[in-house]
């Protein structure tokens, strides 16, 4: 077990390009930390840097407090878990686990223990004699799992680990891993483009985009409090909406009403108190039925519904808005990774699709208009430019 | 039209005759006779040579399907021919000892070819597959001289060397496309458990490419023990000579006979341990041997 720090980390390819820049992240020892982002973030990069599968270009790697930066994989005393699991197929299970225990020259006696323990940790017994092609998706998973654990490594890396499963067996073996980890201790660095795998898993959560770093913080922090546009969209599912908005005096002029700033963001909001141009961020559950709550405090207005998806223990309600579009280069590359860049729905025009979630007592028909309360204490302001938080200090 | 609307009916009736039988397609009796017209079309000639081996005397000049008087004569007179039992061992010599190098120097070469980053590696691999187009015959005779010059001529490795340069192209070229269908994953998977690249290579690598290299193997091997044209320029004693060259070099027992029935049975002979080979290879060579490694 160890600290993981990455200091200054770059990975820069001979044709020039950056995978990864100026990376800085401490992982604590037994933390659990995840780099998340859209596909080609460079998370992946990272972890292989810190595999020592590929070689850093500039800054340093330090595991256990010493700098590894020149050693190779097999130096550095940590276990990965592949993306597609990269078991041997020629060696049966239990070779594939005691294959490190082997090469290390352990003796027999203490491999077979070792095996098993871990086998009986992952349900793996009954199954220690079988090759790899005789064993299902999951139990694959395990397998790889297990090749890690009983080594009992400094660390462990893991390269979306859980996307090569279907969704059911996704979420078991998530809290599998969940369970693991903590019984372990192991310092653990996770690699995930499912930001529900990052927010439930992680104790801490690092936000990538184009090799750098976001923000690094709970995941309970990342989902109240994101630093730029890039993180508000990224987390959340259905994510979060994004209305152009412009702030004069006392007020945020949404595209649907007024309200005056609420205490909760006068004291964060910076600036100088002239007009200016933001971008609202408001999360769908932040806007409910107002027939539903009477009572609850915030921006009241009409809203026609256009789809409506009921999940049984709430509704989404789907609704446009006028003059609400809003351009920025965060939010094209969210859109890009979801491929939804093509869809007629996602900026056409002037108008802008906003989804709220809304309680299931909600009476709200698709195509009828139902009476919308935005709760507007938790909303988010950001930057036109750049997309820094004008709410988070 | 009118002949896909006669020959309907027809092709139902026949769907539900077969489905009757069973949910496996019959296969047709046609079918059956290609294959059994195949079979006596490649083995008839070994079977005439067998058939040869086994006759004596006058009856090699008939043309017995089933030899009048089968005899092992010609079997029992070939092992007590001591130029016949030397050849044999150069035979197993040079073949064992070319397919051992040429495993170990073409696995080498094809994993570099396969994995490493390296510039004009499609040119040096067309290179090394333009040596197979080379007629044997045009370096016969300059490869005597130099043997001759260098002082190998008419010893073992004097054959094993150009035997080694006409089987390595092609064996690089089946292991370079084995190598590369292993992940790469399963390297590095390997790496990170704590093994050099070369325990990776040979601990992993190879054993998934075993079809590859028991195809290459028994290829090599074949080549070597049938090689004739440069066996018989670049050895001149019994010392050196291989098996195929010394059966073309039996005599009769006058100088007007042909020695057809002991080379018959020497060929027969020779054939045997390539069919040993064969059938014992036959299924390392089946490839599939990756499945599971990935997700699949």
């Amino acid at each position: 077990m160890a600290e993981i720090q990455l200091q200054k980390v770059t990975k820069r390819y001979p044709d020039g390009t950056e995978a990864v820049k100026q990376v800085d992240l401490d992982i604590g020892d037994g933390e659990f930390m995840i780099l998340v982002g859209p596909s080609g973030c460079g998370k992946s990069t990272a972890l292989r840097m810190i595999a020592g599968l590929e070689d850093i270009s500039e800054g340093d790697l330090i595991i256990g407090g010493e700098r590894v930066n020149e050693l190779g994989p097999r130096e550095r005393d940590i276990a990965m878990v592949f993306q597609n699991y990269a078991l041997y197929p020629h060696m049966t299970v239990r070779d594939n686990m005691g294959f490190a225990l082997k090469l290390a020259k352990e003796d027999q006696g203490e491999i077979n223990r070792r095996v098993e323990e871990a086998a009986r940790i992952l349900d793996l017994e009954q199954h220690l004699e079988r090759k790899p092609a005789n064993l299902s998706g999951g139990q694959r998973q395990r397998v790889a799992m297990g090749r890690a654990i009983v080594r009992n490594p400094k660390a462990f890396l893991m390269d979306e680990p859980l996307s090569n499963l279907d969704a059911k067996l996704r979420v078991q073996m998530r809290t599998e891993v969940s369970r693991i980890q903590q019984r372990l201790e192991t310092t653990t660095v996770y690699v995930t483009h499912d930001q529900v795998e990052a927010m439930t898993l992680g104790d801490r959560v690092a936000v990538m985009r184009g090799g750098i770093i976001q923000q690094v913080d709970t995941p309970r922090n990342l989902y109240e409090r994101p630093e730029n546009l890039f993180v508000g969209g990224f987390i959340g599912s259905p994510s979060m909406n994004f209305l152009a908005a412009r702030l004069e005096g006392d007020t945020i002029r949404l595209p649907f009403g007024e309200t005056p700033i609420p205490d909760e963001l006068r004291g964060r909001l910076r600036g100088d108190g002239n007009a200016r141009d933001v971008i609202a961020g408001a999360r769908p559950e932040h806007f409910e039925d107002a027939d539903v709550e009477p009572d609850r405090q915030g921006l009241r207005f009409r809203a026609k519904i256009s789809v409506l998806e009921s999940m049984g223990s709430e509704l989404y309600a789907y609704f446009d808005v006028e003059q609400g579009h809003v351009e920025s280069a965060e939010l094209s590359e969210l859109a890009a990774d979801a491929h939804m860049e093509d869809l007629p729905t996602h900026g056409s025009g002037d108008t802008q699709q906003v989804v709220a979630r809304l309680s299931a007592a909600s009476s709200a028909r698709p195509g009828g208009e139902v009476n919308m309360l935005l709760d507007t204490k938790h909303l988010q302001l950001f930057d036109p430019q750049g997309g820094k938080s004008l709410t988070v200090e | 039209m009118e002949a896909a609307s006669v020959s309907q009916p027809t092709q139902a009736k026949r769907r539900k005759k077969s489905g009757a039988v069973g949910s496996e397609p019959r296969t047709p009796w046609w079918l059956w006779l290609a294959v059994a017209a195949i079979v006596i079309f490649c083995l008839l000639p070994f079977y005439w040579l067998i058939n040869i081996s086994l006759k004596t005397g006058a009856d090699l000049s008939g043309s017995d399907i089933v030899p009048p008087s089968p005899s092992f004569d010609n079997y029992t007179s070939i092992f007590e021919n001591a130029n016949f039992t030397k050849a044999l061992r150069n035979s197993a010599i040079v073949s064992l000892v070319t397919t051992l190098l040429g495993i170990v120097v073409g696995s080498f070469a094809a994993y570099a070819l396969a994995r490493l980053q390296m510039r004009g590696k499609g040119i040096l691999l067309a290179i090394v597959l333009s040596i197979t187009t080379f007629p044997q015959i045009a370096i016969a005779a300059p490869l005597f001289r130099l043997w001759a010059d260098v002082g190998i001529y008419d010893t073992l490795i004097g054959l094993v060397i150009p035997y080694l340069t006409f089987a390595l192209p092609l064996s690089i070229y089946i292991l370079v496309s084995f190598f590369r269908e292993i992940p790469k994953d399963l390297e590095e998977a390997a790496l990170v458990d704590g093994a050099t690249h070369f325990e990776a290579f040979r601990k992993v690598v190879v054993p998934l490419a075993a079809p590859g290299l028991a195809t290459t193997a028994i290829l090599t091997f074949i080549a070597a023990w049938n090689e004739f044209l440069l066996a018989t320029t670049l050895t001149s004693s019994p010392s050196a000579r291989t098996t195929p060259v010394a059966i073309s070099q039996f005599t009769g027992s006058s100088q007007f006979e042909v020695p057809l029935g002991t080379q018959s049975a020497a060929s027969v002979v020779i054939s045997i341990p390539l069919i040993i080979l064969v059938l014992l290879f036959q299924k390392r060579i089946v490839a599939g041997l990756t499945a599971g490694a990935v997700k699949g």
